[in-house]
């Protein structure tokens, strides 16, 4: 049979219908600048890597208020920035609002977005936005360790990452490489500590059977049920566990990593304005509801993460953000993900 | 499953020339459905190519692709064998005994395939401490044996019986006349199954993402979505699909050794079922262990999720879930019948005229099954913005994936059903003054429209369950039954999430209870034209 003879045959006239409509890839466009008088159309297409039920009400609440039509496609942030980049100029979303800096990063560094109104960029404070106006930070998460209380005590939890790889945490910690926030924990490991020292992480908790969890959900889950010890997580997740839960009911506990360990840095979560709604006053207007005084307070209320913006208190019995913040550390440091990812690859975690 | 061909194929052959401009327009036909169905394939090769020759060695080349490589094979060869054994096994005792209440143990035999192996993985992570492997390799079986046990169920009823009575008089143990005369009857059909499976496997991203199995598809899910360079995510899909073709061949060489053992009256459903006698019970036993298994894990596992409370802030009304199952049902509708449009001429072609170019447009059919959803979702996004971009993001897009990705099902389905209307009975109706259009609507289609409508509801049943591309290419506001599943268990909102699933699992049910029946009425249909 010459079957494979005729699959090809047949694969290359596809490929040749596909180089013929091919029109090449959309990278390297100049980045756009926002214009002088944005105009609005009432519509607004915004593409959230944030969970329909955290985002959802503050939408609503903007649509109310502005009497704009608002469109949301809720996906994975890394799956939202793969996507953008699949469509390129072609895209039909006006923002990217994104769990993570890095994405963020990846996503201007495409050349995709426009740069922000100077009053959007300036509203957060250095050290927590973008140092270009590519994008802007909305909330604030640190990093942090997840604890089963039942099997580990406060007083002898692990308080650094150097720790983790002992053997007396073997087959005991939970990560989850895909998560875009784990991801920027090992770039931030990388910028401190160096590539080799975070290769060397990696590989002896590869070595220390560490286990492998699709998001942070999932590891604090596994903390509540026994399956792990220690994972390493988001702080808010756990304070929305609780609020369901109960206090009572959290079996699972929170340690703050000791100060200055890149297992504690502040990730920010945050939105871009992409390059074709660069004149769209709908997206600019809710970017300037993101960073507002009542935007603000919707976070902190309803998903217990640090507020960006001056003026806004924390939600009640968080360590000062200050406390933890990483002075040695630039958030558009973290914008080096695809070292990190492929580090992660090399070691076999993704 | 390939049917045997009751005339000599010269007598296909010595038609009249007249058929030449018909079989060309098929021809081509074919071959544009084929290229439509390379789509995904082709995007990878753009993607590749695109690519630095050094890192697609690189990314080819690191331990880590042989390590995946190993788990996926692993998995994809446990699972068809135990798919093989269980199904036929199943098969053979709903076929051939005298088992009691055998249409209900037909039917919740089938039933496994209305559950998505995403959701049966969830039941068994929520109720059992099974992961990994053994978890991976649990809940795949459990949801695949149908695909093998009602083609072999409905190869059995047709199998000749005579000869295995025959053999049986010569002395033959009973699973020796099984082995020597019966399996090589059945085996195109149960090898077909296999290679279904197989391709699932391969695919399969829900369920092996649950039990946290390091499969292939897992690895390019990562690298898709964490890592923004794409060739990573597309060298490891091309292995994939390379793994999906040779799945294809090999099936393909095994089927190809088979001979027509037949006799021109076939003895069927006169001759006495094997007396079970004190196997009755253990039989039944083991049927209700496993029904139990892939039915009741999982629904037990919704069921009291559906009974605890919800959390705050999702609340899910009755017209949520039902205005979710009308997209669904919607959308998996019009999957089905871009599936058969496309089908169609590669299926007819195959049937009726076995060329190197069927063969290839057949293979080329497959390529979107061994894929996984993520990758022809991708892949989709490319071709529609640089070809179609006013249809981005439209149902329309959404449906054609569907057509795509489950194009086989299809295709197989209408090649096995045309197979089986005897060309005889062509000539008798053109010999009657029949045109050959006339022929074809009135007696070819119409003998050849169940099986083909069978093939049509599998397609329609699967795209129901299908997710990730689901996800990539639904139009942003609208939602199926699987993405909202997806949304709430993503925020660990099971409770709400529930009825989703339960309205899921009951939508796929219509189309596995449909198709039942065609597995047990395909036999006596054929039987009325012989």
């Amino acid at each position: 049979m010459r079957s494979t003879t005729v699959l090809t045959g047949i694969v290359v006239a596809s490929l040749s219908l596909a180089a013929c409509t091919s029109s090449g890839e959309a990278d390297a466009e100049p980045t756009a600048t926002a214009a002088a008088e944005p105009v609005s159309d009432g519509e607004l297409v915004v593409y959230s890597g944030r969970s329909e039920d955290l985002v959802q009400p503050l939408i609503d609440d903007f649509q109310e208020a502005s009497g704009v039509a608002v469109e949301v496609r809720y996906a994975d942030t890394t799956e939202l920035a793969a996507l953008l980049q699949e469509e390129g100029d072609a895209t039909p979303a006006d923002v990217y609002f994104a769990q993570d800096a890095g994405a963020l990063g990846a996503v201007a560094k495409a050349g995709l977005v426009a740069t922000l109104p100077e009053d959007i960029s300036s509203a957060v404070d250095a050290g927590h936005t973008s140092t270009d106006g590519s994008w802007v930070g909305v909330t604030g998460r640190a990093r942090v360790f997840v604890i089963d209380s039942e099997q580990v005590d406060q007083a002898s939890a692990p308080t650094t990452a150097a720790e983790l790889t002992d053997p007396e945490w073997s087959g005991q910690v939970g990560i989850a490489p895909t998560n875009a926030s784990f991801q920027s924990f090992v770039t931030a490991l990388r910028v401190l500590e160096g590539e080799d020292a975070a290769r060397a992480w990696l590989e002896d908790m590869v070595a220390n059977d560490v286990q492998i969890y699709s998001n942070n959900t999932a590891i604090l889950e596994a903390a509540q049920a026994g399956e792990i010890q220690v994972g390493l997580i988001n702080h808010y997740y756990w304070y929305r566990l609780e609020s369901e839960l109960g206090t009572d009911a959290m079996r699972a506990q929170l340690v703050f990593p000791e100060s200055g360990d890149a297992a504690g840095i502040v990730n920010v979560a945050g939105a871009a304005l992409m390059a074709g709604a660069a004149e769209d006053a709908d997206a600019i207007a809710f970017l300037e509801y993101l960073v507002s005084e009542d935007g603000q307070q919707y976070f902190v209320e309803a998903t217990y993460e640090y507020p960006l913006v001056s003026g806004v208190e924390a939600p009640d019995g968080l360590p000062e953000i200050g406390s933890l913040t990483n002075t040695d550390l630039d958030l558009s440091d973290l914008d080096s993900l695809s070292e990190t990812t492929a580090l992660l690859a090399e070691v076999g975690l993704l | 499953m390939r049917a045997p061909r009751l005339l000599d194929p010269v007598a296909a052959s010595a038609r009249p020339r007249r058929f030449a401009w018909g079989r060309a327009t098929l021809a081509a036909s074919a071959v544009v459905a084929a290229a439509l169905a390379s789509i995904p394939l082709v995007y990878l090769v753009v993607r590749v190519a695109g690519a630095e020759s050094g890192a697609v060695a690189e990314t080819l080349l690191r331990p880590r692709t042989a390590q995946l490589a190993a788990n996926t094979v692993g998995l994809v060869a446990a699972v068809s064998v135990a798919c093989l054994v269980l199904g036929v096994a199943t098969a053979w005792v709903l076929a051939r005994t005298d088992l009691p209440l055998r249409r209900t143990w037909t039917v919740l035999a089938a039933l496994p395939l209305a559950i998505p192996s995403y959701v049966a993985a969830f039941g068994w992570v929520a109720l059992t401490p099974v992961r990994g492997f053994w978890g991976s390799l649990i809940v795949l079986t459990l949801c695949n044996v149908p695909l093998v046990t009602l083609p072999t169920l409905a190869a059995l009823r047709q199998a000749d019986r005579a000869q295995e009575d025959v053999a049986r008089t010569l002395g033959r143990s009973r699973t020796r006349a099984f082995a020597e005369v019966t399996w090589p009857q059945v085996r195109p059909a149960a090898l077909a199954g296999v290679l279904l499976v197989a391709l699932y496997v391969l695919s399969d991203f829900g369920a092996v993402a649950l039990m946290r199995f390091q499969a292939f598809t897992w690895a390019i899910h990562a690298a898709y979505t964490s890592s923004f360079d794409p060739t990573l995510a597309a060298v490891m899909a091309t292995v994939l699909a390379a793994m999906g073709v040779a799945l294809v061949v090999a099936e393909r060489a095994m089927r190809g050794r088979q001979t027509r053992f037949g006799s021109t009256v076939a003895a069927r459903g006169t001759v006495q079922p094997v007396v079970l006698g004190p196997w009755r019970v253990p039989v039944q036993v083991a049927l209700a262990a496993i029904a139990a298994l892939s039915l009741g894990v999982p629904l037990g596992a919704l069921l009291r999720y559906l009974g605890s409370q919800p959390s705050s802030g999702t609340v899910v009304s009755a017209g949520d879930v039902a205005a979710d199952a009308l997209t669904t049902v919607g959308l998996a509708a019009a999957g089905a019948l871009i599936a058969l449009a496309l089908a169609l001429p590669i299926g007819i072609l195959a049937a009726r005229h076995p060329s190197r170019l069927a063969t290839g447009a057949e293979s080329a059919s497959y390529v979107g099954l061994a894929l996984p959803g993520i990758v022809v979702g991708l892949s989709l996004v490319y071709f529609s913005l640089q070809v179609v971009p006013a249809l981005y993001q439209s149902v329309w897009i959404l449906a054609f994936a569907y057509g795509v990705l489950f194009l086989p099902k299809a295709v197989g389905a209408v090649r096995s059903s045309i197979e089986r209307v005897e060309p005889g009975l062509e000539d008798v109706a053109r010999t009657l003054g029949s045109g050959v259009a006339g022929t074809w609507m009135r007696v070819t289609a119409r003998i050849a429209a169940p099986g083909i409508g069978a093939g049509a509801l599998l397609v329609a049943l699967t795209a129901m369950k299908e997710l990730p591309a689901t996800l990539l290419l639904r139009p942003t506001t609208t939602d199926t039954l699987a993405t909202s599943l997806w949304r709430l268990t993503d925020i660990s909102a099971y409770a709400a999430a529930a009825p989703y699933a339960l309205a899921l699992v009951v939508v796929a049910a219509v189309p596995v209870v449909l198709l039942t029946r065609e597995a047990v009425a395909g036999a006596t249909r054929v039987e009325e034209f012989e």
